[in-house]
C-alpha cells in the first residue's frame, strides 16, 4: 500500500510537471527573463500549487500521524545558515544556466530526451561531490 | 526561443502539484521534494526507505507518459541550452540543492506551504540568483 500511494503521488506529480511547462527549459528561463522574451506561465505553476498545498497542510498537518507512518518527517531545523543561503545561490546559478530543476528533470526523464539524461546524469554527479564535500569537512570537524 | 503564455495549462499542472504533495503528506508523512526524493535514494537507510522513494521517482517518470496515452503527445521540452551548459549546470544544480536542502519543489512549494523560514529564504534566494544568471547569460554575455 505505501508504494502504491507512493507511485500515485510520483505519478500525479508527474503529469502536473508535464502539463505545467516546468519540464520545458525553454519556458522555464522564459520565465526568468523579464528584459527578453519573457513568459509568465510559471507564476501560476508555482502560485497553484503552492495555494492547493498551503490549504491541503493545513488538514493534513492538523492530524496525529499520517496513514501509514508513525510520524510526519517534518525538517525540524529553523536556522538561516550559509549551507542554506549559499547552497540555494548555486543551485539558481545551475538552474539558470541549464533550464532544469530536479522537480522538472525528474519527470521528463520520462520522454527519454538526452538532454534530460545529460543534465539528470550531472545533477546526480553534483549530489554525490557535495555528499562528499560534507562528510570530508564533518571529519575535519570531528578530527579538530 | 519564444514560448507560448499558458496560464490555464499552467495552473491545473500546479494544482496536481499540490494534489500530489498533500497526497504524500498525508499518507507517508513526508516531504514531496524532488531533491530529497532523490538524494536519499541515492543513499538509502534501508530497505523500505528505498523503496518508497523508488516508486515515487517511478511515479514521476510515468507522468510524461500518461500525458501522451491521454492527449496522444509527449510534454513539450525546447532545450535551448548546449550540452556543455546542461552538464555545467546540473552539476552546480546538484551541489547547490545538496547544500540548500531542497529545490523548488521542497523549499518552493512544499516548505513555503509549511510557512518554513529556512524554505522562504531558501525560495527568494535562488530565484534571486536564477533571475540574475538568465539575464547574465542572455544579455550581458550575448544572445
Amino acid at each position: 500500500m505505501r508504494l502504491i500511494v507512493s507511485y500515485i503521488s510520483g505519478l500525479i506529480f508527474g503529469i502536473g510537471i508535464s502539463i505545467s511547462g516546468m519540464a520545458n527549459p525553454a519556458k522555464v528561463l522564459n520565465f526568468f527573463d523579464v528584459a527578453g522574451t519573457w513568459d509568465p506561465s510559471l507564476i501560476f505553476v508555482m502560485g497553484g500549487a503552492l495555494m492547493v498545498t498551503f490549504v491541503g497542510y493545513r488538514f493534513v498537518l492538523h492530524r496525529p500521524a499520517p496513514t501509514f507512518e508513525e510520524t510526519f518527517k517534518l525538517p525540524a531545523s529553523n536556522e538561516l545558515d550559509l549551507p542554506l543561503i549559499g547552497g540555494s545561490a548555486v543551485f539558481g546559478i545551475g538552474w539558470g544556466i541549464a533550464g532544469f530543476c530536479p522537480g522538472g528533470a525528474l519527470p521528463a526523464l520520462g520522454t527519454g530526451r538526452s538532454e534530460v539524461i545529460i543534465f539528470t546524469i550531472a545533477l546526480v554527479s553534483g549530489i554525490f561531490a557535495a555528499k562528499g564535500l560534507q562528510r570530508l569537512s564533518a571529519t575535519k570537524a570531528a578530527s579538530v | 526561443m519564444e514560448t507560448v503564455f499558458t496560464p490555464w495549462q499552467s495552473l491545473s499542472g500546479g494544482v496536481l502539484i499540490g494534489v500530489a504533495s498533500i497526497l504524500l503528506m498525508a499518507t507517508l508523512g513526508r516531504i514531496m521534494g524532488a531533491t530529497g526524493i532523490l538524494s536519499g535514494l541515492l543513499s538509502p537507510s534501508s530497505t523500505s526507505d528505498f523503496g518508497w522513494r523508488a516508486a515515487v521517482l517511478l511515479g514521476m517518470v510515468s507522468g510524461p507518459v500518461a500525458v501522451m496515452v491521454v492527449t496522444g503527445q509527449m510534454p513539450v521540452i525546447q532545450v535551448p541550452t548546449p550540452t556543455t551548459m546542461l552538464a555545467v549546470g546540473g552539476f552546480l544544480v546538484g551541489i547547490g540543492v545538496t547544500f540548500g536542502s531542497g529545490c523548488t519543489s521542497g523549499h518552493g512549494v512544499c516548505g513555503m506551504a509549511r510557512l518554513s523560514a529556512r524554505s522562504f529564504a531558501a525560495t527568494i534566494t535562488f530565484m534571486l540568483t536564477t533571475g540574475i544568471t538568465v539575464y547574465v547569460v542572455r544579455h550581458v554575455l550575448g544572445g
